[in-house]
């Protein structure tokens, strides 16, 4: 016999199902009145620092069908690649944000601020990304992954260095597309899957 | 400096398996190739935090709050309470818990609901709350129907609530489902059969909790939540103002 460990184990997920949107951004699925607004409708406020961009793309199933359930919350650092609540953040950055993809197009839009590059603990530094999580009916456990930008120097960064097989790489990166425009679409299964994250 | 440190790795085989053919939406909704592991970055050990300032009086009583206490929801009055808490044990204080949820009739108040049970003009099916100080939590609802929906030829949920939590790192992040003791239906539902974990599936599946029930009025249903913990070690140095 040895001591106990007297760890707690994790909850399990279940999926959001097709309804997520009635719990997470409940005026969009059309149920208003009960909060004054959605929670995360922007990551950032008027007077933020850095550069405002648009991004655009559809979460596709294996089948390459655009899902048009999908809800997507992302997390991301300001413009000088801090947290809020670390030290010296811009206050009219939140970071987080919550959208769906739209019911008939399945196209989702993403606007916020061009996060910084983000130093780590160990003093490594990550290429400027966006946290990019999805829920969906059929998704069992939310998936994790990032946006990068292909107008960046994305060459030292420690977890795209991670990715053996390189072409794989581009599936995390989002494309410029006009001035302040990219397109970044997630591909769940298929010849182009997205890299998805365990961290 | 509880929220320092890396997350623990995530033991996947406590979740659900994302492939599973009887849940057939899964099929061409899970990854084929494995994910990427690594230790937790920046991004996964901050979070967004939502102070009790976004939260109004009736965000978490679901029975009142879609007609600002005007009339109540129809159904069997529940409160719906645990704690928040982590691997190691501890509370999650001041984080951000969030629930939807069908009627009494098994009804949700979607454009994509068309199950032709009604809906109850009085209820709209989602609350929001923040943890205290302990990393306790409570709803009042009412106990949602059981519903039917295509799938198989003749699949139904069981009575559930849906339940979203933040913790204070984006990789705590967390959406499940609450089940109630004693459904028949839990066990012929192939979305709780993607738990292939047995104890694992009986942790979603609150207990009545007569204790906490209110005489004449509803009764209580207990339900904890464990988050991702985080290894603490005086051997790796921690980022100021984290
Ligand atoms: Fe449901």
């Amino acid at each position: 016999m040895t001591q106990p460990l007297d760890m707690l184990t994790e909850t399990p997920s279940q999926t959001a199902g097709p309804y997520v949107h009635i719990g997470c951004i409940p005026s969009f699925a059309g149920v208003q009145g009960i909060y004054p607004e959605d929670l995360g409708l922007s990551p950032f406020r008027d007077g933020a620092k850095g550069t405002v961009i648009t991004i655009t793309g559809s979460v596709f199933d294996g089948t390459g069908w655009a899902m048009r359930d999908a809800m997507m919350e992302s997390w991301q650092a300001d413009a000088a690649g801090r947290f809020p609540g670390q030290a010296d953040a811009d206050p009219a950055v939140s970071g987080f944000c919550r959208f769906a993809a739209d019911k008939d197009s399945g196209e989702f839009t993403l606007r916020t601020i061009k996060p910084g590059p983000v130093t780590n603990r160990d003093g490594s530094v990550m290429a400027p990304h966006i946290s990019l999580w999805i829920v969906a009916r059929g998704i069992n456990i939310g998936l994790n992954t990032r946006i990068y930008f292909g107008d960046e120097d994305n060459s030292h960064d420690p977890l795209l260095a991670r990715i053996e097989q390189r072409p794989r790489v581009d599936t995390l990166i989002a494309r410029p597309t006009d001035a302040g425009s990219y397109r970044f679409d997630v591909h769940i299964q298929g010849p182009n899957e997205t890299v998805f994250l365990d961290l | 400096m509880t929220d320092a440190g890396p997350l623990m790795p995530r033991r996947r085989e406590v979740h659900p398996v994302p492939y599973w053919p009887d849940y057939k939406t899964s099929v061409p909704r899970s990854p084929n190739l494995p994910l990427l592991s690594m230790e937790s970055t920046m991004s996964e050990e901050t979070g967004p935090r939502f102070g009790h300032s976004v939260i109004g009086p009736l965000d978490n009583n679901l029975i009142l709050n879609y007609t600002q206490g005007k009339a109540p929801a129809v159904g069997e009055r529940i409160r719906m309470h645990g704690r928040v808490l982590d691997e190691t044990g501890r509370a999650v204080p001041n984080t951000l818990v969030e629930i939807w949820q069908a009627n009494a009739g098994g009804r949700y108040r979607h454009v994509k609901d068309t199950y032709f049970a009604p809906l109850d003009p009085n209820f709209g099916g989602c609350g929001r709350t923040v943890t205290d100080e302990n990393g306790y939590y409570e709803f009042m609802t009412i106990r949602p129907g059981a519903y039917p929906w295509p799938n198989r030829a003749n699949d139904w949920r069981p009575m559930h609530i849906h339940i979203s939590v933040f913790g204070h790192a984006f990789g705590q992040r967390l959406i499940t489902q609450m089940y109630f003791e004693g459904d028949p239906l839990i066990d012929r539902c192939p979305i709780a059969a993607t738990i292939r974990d047995r104890s694992q599936l009986d942790r979603l599946v609150a207990p009545l909790d007569m204790q906490n029930s209110r005489p004449l009025d509803y009764l209580a249903y207990k339900f904890d939540i464990v988050l991702r913990g985080r290894r603490q070690t005086m051997f790796e140095n921690r980022m100021e103002g984290m």
